[in-house]
């Protein structure tokens, strides 16, 4: 047979060290040229950005941004602020009320639609169409929907029920369960698909011996199925509190964080101060905040989930 | 005996799919609500509005509301309508979904089959940065980008959402090649082919899976997002969520709801139609991302 | 074709030692065979050969060339993986020739290799499918269809075949072996299954953990094992280990073998020399279950034949042969016999045994002592 041994140098001298080439020191080069990019960019626009902010937070920057240190000034503002513990506390109530209900929707639809139904594939894309939709147009919907006087109460009384009131949206005790109607109707179908997943990736062969023993299927949901969703509960629940905490758009289109401040959020609270009340400080104070609570939400639980898991 | 109680349990197998079925219509109405009473809406004149109720048909269509919508409605300052708006959207949403999407498939290329010492870390380092709440950058970007000179610019909003779009779209297509056997790439460099080469003619060529639900659902985020738009962007830059908040927001005037839910529809329109037409890869770009998170 | 040398080459990952001072070196057209557990890096060594990983040290020749800096696409090999890694979006005629492609050789010549190598190998109706359309033994021959094409110094393979099947396992076994033959290549194969590793290298390196045990012709490693761990990596059923007592007998030295009948000592002439220090002494007797054999089949054993009486616990049928397990110095050991000839259980039988071929071992460095 022909050789077509490609004519490297080197065979002159036997067994003699061929040196690299340039070609391959530079292709050896690439990949960390190629992820180089991104590793600045995610230091640099992140985790230096998130510095940058912590360092406004504790300088007096109001209309434009200043640099001497001066102290827990922006928080002890922050936390003397009236409308900053709404926010907080609309948070809570919002956020808990936000993640109950998306898992109790997506678990029960994920479950009525494993039951082997007919057109399921057309039911999950209905119930998971809003998440294609901006947050700001589900809170233009809503508004209309839930408007005072021309929406669900119009239509309620329409009915047949002339008393009905619904003006929760401009009612500063109520604003914010606006927002967790909303927030619920878009994101529920999402924890639908993330249990429907987890549904299917259950073993077949338990579900037979339960039922070999002669559980109920509601006993064997209860007992055997549910359980094994642990992962898709605690992936679910991230996700979930994430979106809460970060939720801006839904706030702003539904009720602008109003009545007053009555539906505000941390996120609202901070694109107010931060850009149109001219407060960079405060604004600054406020995401770091918002910072703490995610990471005080998401590290433990990542935490404890990652040493179940080496320790299972 | 036997049959009287197989009948039973016939029986209430059936009722129990009876309300199975009863369940999730209902669900789907709910769902499907909202969506019903925009169309309407957007269609009826102001004074079948008024004198009706949410879910009334129509007494008569009209497209009036979708011209005022589109062309005329006020959206801040300027009343010139959605339409402006709607391509400001396009302009920056089609550029960073690509570029996004082409960076994040190299980031996934290396991080599985050129790995080094220290890569697993940087992806770690990468994905972090996804869970932080946009709030904690949003003073150093603003700064930033008046510093750049591409404050409210349309390149300004490309950059903002190319840099905070890579942690996704590299975690998409990582977990996409991780599956992807590593004997692969190493045979073709025993072939002789390069980095490229391989990435080219090699890996690039499986791609097209990962590569619609990447673009999917890039294209959803950028398209829909409200908080970059309205933060590095003002007046007539704004990107069509913007317009559409602006729009339904207008204190002066006459509030008309038809006008507001033709434009959160024509505002829709995009993304919904990506849904319909992709639908599965959307749930794909879902689950893949969530599963890992 | 080239020779190959591995010179001190030492792995280490982290803080752990994955290769520890490799050392052999082949002849051109030799079939070299890296052979041992998972985990005893045979295919680490495979990989610092080809050039996809790099050694802490130590050198690798590849016929006059050092080759240590080369990336693997210059040193002129070629390599079958054990999944076979087939471009998926190419055609078998495009995966072929993918290599010859990367070296800008010129489509007339590389069709003229294509259809050359499809000749040989019996692939030409399957050309211009992908291999989703293929059977797993056809996927193994587009494979190395596609080494063959480079005409390489040196052919690496990475278990081919433990992705098959019994009987393609088989077949492929001996395609490789006829296209070694017909090459004359020079080979490095890396398996696990020791029936591999037996019939086709003519060189055999046992390694486990990270070394290598013994180094050899398959009959030599067969005959005379290193220590324990060859000696039972190798053959199957596997050698049987009786601890027994060297003692001194009618001038000479035996070996006190105890079973459920009798005691009895077995003299073991041709190992006089070594085992004259260990009288007295327990050691490890290794012994093959075909030297356990009925009467008739050890006729030509020679003069080293000893039969003997024992009582059968197990009877294993095989088909060719039969195995008979009986009880000696306590423990298990597997006799094969042939069929009409063998004992029912808790029968008794004649069984020969045959101890020129058996081996001794130190039962504390696990070595072979004669």
């Amino acid at each position: 047979m022909q050789s077509f041994a490609s004519a490297q140098a080197g065979a002159a001298a036997p067994a003699a060290t061929p040196r690299r080439s340039l070609l391959d020191v530079v292709e050896l080069a690439l990949p960390k040229l190629v992820l180089g990019p991104t590793l600045l960019i995610s230091l640099i626009f992140v985790y230096g950005f998130i510095l940058w902010t912590g360092w406004l937070s504790f300088t007096e920057s109001r209309m434009l941004p200043r640099y001497e240190f001066a102290g827990l000034l922006q928080y002890i503002s922050l936390f003397g602020n009236e409308r900053w513990w709404v926010a907080v506390r609309n948070l809570a109530v919002f956020g808990g009320l936000f993640i109950f209900i998306c898992m109790a929707f997506g678990l029960l639809m994920a479950i009525l639609l494993d039951q082997r139904i007919r057109a399921e594939g057309f039911l999950r894309s209905i119930y998971l169409y809003p998440m294609a939709l901006s947050f700001i147009v589900t809170g233009t919907a809503w508004k209309w929907i839930l408007n005072p006087g021309l929406g669900f109460e119009r239509l309620v009384q329409q009915l047949g029920f002339s008393g009905f009131t619904f003006d929760w949206l401009v009612n500063p005790q109520m604003s914010i369960y606006t927002v967790v109607i909303a927030g619920a109707w878009q994101s529920s179908g999402f924890v639908m698909a993330l249990f429907l997943a987890g549904l299917r990736g259950i073993d077949e062969s338990i579900i037979k011996a339960a039922q070999v023993d002669g559980a109920s299927m509601p006993r064997i949901y209860w007992s055997i199925i549910v359980p094994s969703l642990r992962p898709v509960f605690f992936s679910a629940f991230i996700i979930l509190a994430h979106i809460a905490i970060k939720s801006f758009d839904l706030v702003m289109a539904l009720t602008g964080g109003g009545p007053g401040f009555s539906s505000d959020l941390p996120a609202t609270f901070m694109y107010a101060f931060g850009f149109t009340r001219n407060q960079i400080g405060l604004g600054a104070a406020s995401a770091v905040m918002m910072m703490m609570t995610v990471a005080a939400v998401v590290v433990p639980l990542m935490y404890s989930e990652l040493r179940r898991e080496r320790r299972g | 005996m036997a049959d009287r109680e197989q009948a039973r349990v016939a029986g209430s197998h059936v009722v129990g799919r009876l309300v199975i079925y009863a369940l999730l219509v209902l669900l789907a109405l709910y769902y499907l609500m909202p969506l019903f009473v925009m169309l309407s809406t957007s269609v009826k004149t102001l004074d079948d509005i008024r004198g009706g109720n949410l879910i009334a048909l129509p007494a008569q269509v009209t497209f009036e509301a979708w011209a005022k919508a589109w062309s005329s409605a006020c959206t801040g300052v300027a009343c010139g309508g959605l339409r402006g708006n709607f391509w400001n959207s396009v302009t920056f949403v089609v550029p960073a979904v690509l570029i996004s999407t082409f960076i994040g498939a190299f980031n996934g290329y290396v991080l599985t089959m050129w790995r080094f010492r220290g890569s697993d870390a940087i992806f770690t380092l990468l994905m972090i940065g996804c869970f932080i709440p946009f709030q904690v950058v949003l003073l150093p970007m603003a700064q930033t980008l008046g510093v750049l000179g591409i404050a409210n610019s349309t390149p300004g909003l490309i950059f903002v959402h190319v840099v905070y779009g890579l942690a996704f779209t590299t975690l998409f297509f990582r977990n996409f090649y991780v599956s992807v056997p590593d004997e692969l790439a190493k045979a073709a460099r025993i072939d002789g082919a390069g980095f490229f080469r391989i990435f080219w003619r090699i890996i690039l060529p499986l791609s097209p899976p990962i590569i619609v639900v990447c673009i999917i659902w890039q294209f959803t985020q950028i398209w829909n997002d409200f908080l970059f738009g309205v933060v590095f962007s003002s007046g007539e830059r704004q990107p069509i969520t913007v317009a559409l908040n602006n729009l339904a927001n207008t204190s002066t005037g006459v509030k008309e709801y038809n006008v507001d839910m033709a434009a959160a529809i024509i505002a829709a329109l995009p993304t919904l139609f990506v849904y319909v037409v992709a639908g599965k890869y959307f749930v794909r770009g879902l689950t893949a991302g969530a599963v890992k998170g | 074709m080239s020779s190959l040398a591995v010179k001190n080459v030492r792995k280490v990952f982290g803080n752990v030692e994955v290769l520890k001072d490799i050392d052999l070196a082949i002849g051109s057209g030799e079939f070299l065979i890296l052979v041992g557990p998972s985990g005893c890096g045979k295919s680490t060594l495979l990989s610092i050969i080809a050039g996809l990983d790099t050694a802490t040290s130590g050198d690798i020749v590849i016929g006059d060339r050092t080759v240590n800096n080369l990336s693997p696409k210059d040193r002129d090999i070629a390599m079958v993986f054990q999944s076979y890694a087939l471009y998926p979006n190419m055609s078998v005629r495009q995966n072929i020739s993918f290599g010859l492609e990367m070296r800008r050789m010129p489509q007339h010549q590389q069709d003229e290799i294509v259809d050359r190598v499809a000749k040989i190998l019996q692939m030409g109706h399957l050309l211009d499918r992908k291999p989703s359309q293929l059977s797993g033994g056809q996927r193994q021959r587009v494979a190395m269809g596609r080494a063959i094409a480079r005409d390489p110094q040196l052919f690496l393979f990475d278990e081919p075949l433990s992705n098959l099947d019994a009987k393609l396992r088989v077949e492929m076994r001996m395609e490789i072996k006829l296209l070694h033959e017909r090459l004359k290549a020079t080979i490095v194969y890396v398996t696990h299954d020791q029936i591999e590793a037996m019939t086709l290298g003519s060189k055999i390196a046992v390694m486990h953990g990270g070394e290598i045990r013994q180094f050899g012709s398959p009959q030599e490693i067969y005959d005379q094992p290193a220590d324990l761990f060859v000696a039972s990596f190798i053959g199957s059923p596997s050698m049987n280990f009786i601890r027994t007592e060297v003692v001194e007998h009618l001038g000479s030295v035996g070996v006190r073998l105890q079973t459920a009948e009798e005691t009895f000592v077995l003299p073991v002439h041709d190992a006089e020399k070594a085992l004259r220090p260990w009288i007295g002494r327990d050691l490890i007797l290794g012994i093959r279950p075909e030297l356990i054999t009925d009467s008739a089949s050890s006729q030509h054993f020679g003069r080293n034949v000893h039969t003997r009486n024992c009582k059968v616990e197990l009877v294993e049928p095989t088909g060719p042969d039969t195995l008979v397990f009986i009880r000696i110095n306590g423990e298990i050991a597997c006799c094969r016999v042939r069929p009409e000839l063998a004992g029912a259980a808790n029968e008794s039988m004649d069984l020969a045994f045959n101890l020129s071929k058996a081996v001794f071992f130190d039962p504390q460095t696990e070595k072979r002592i004669a």
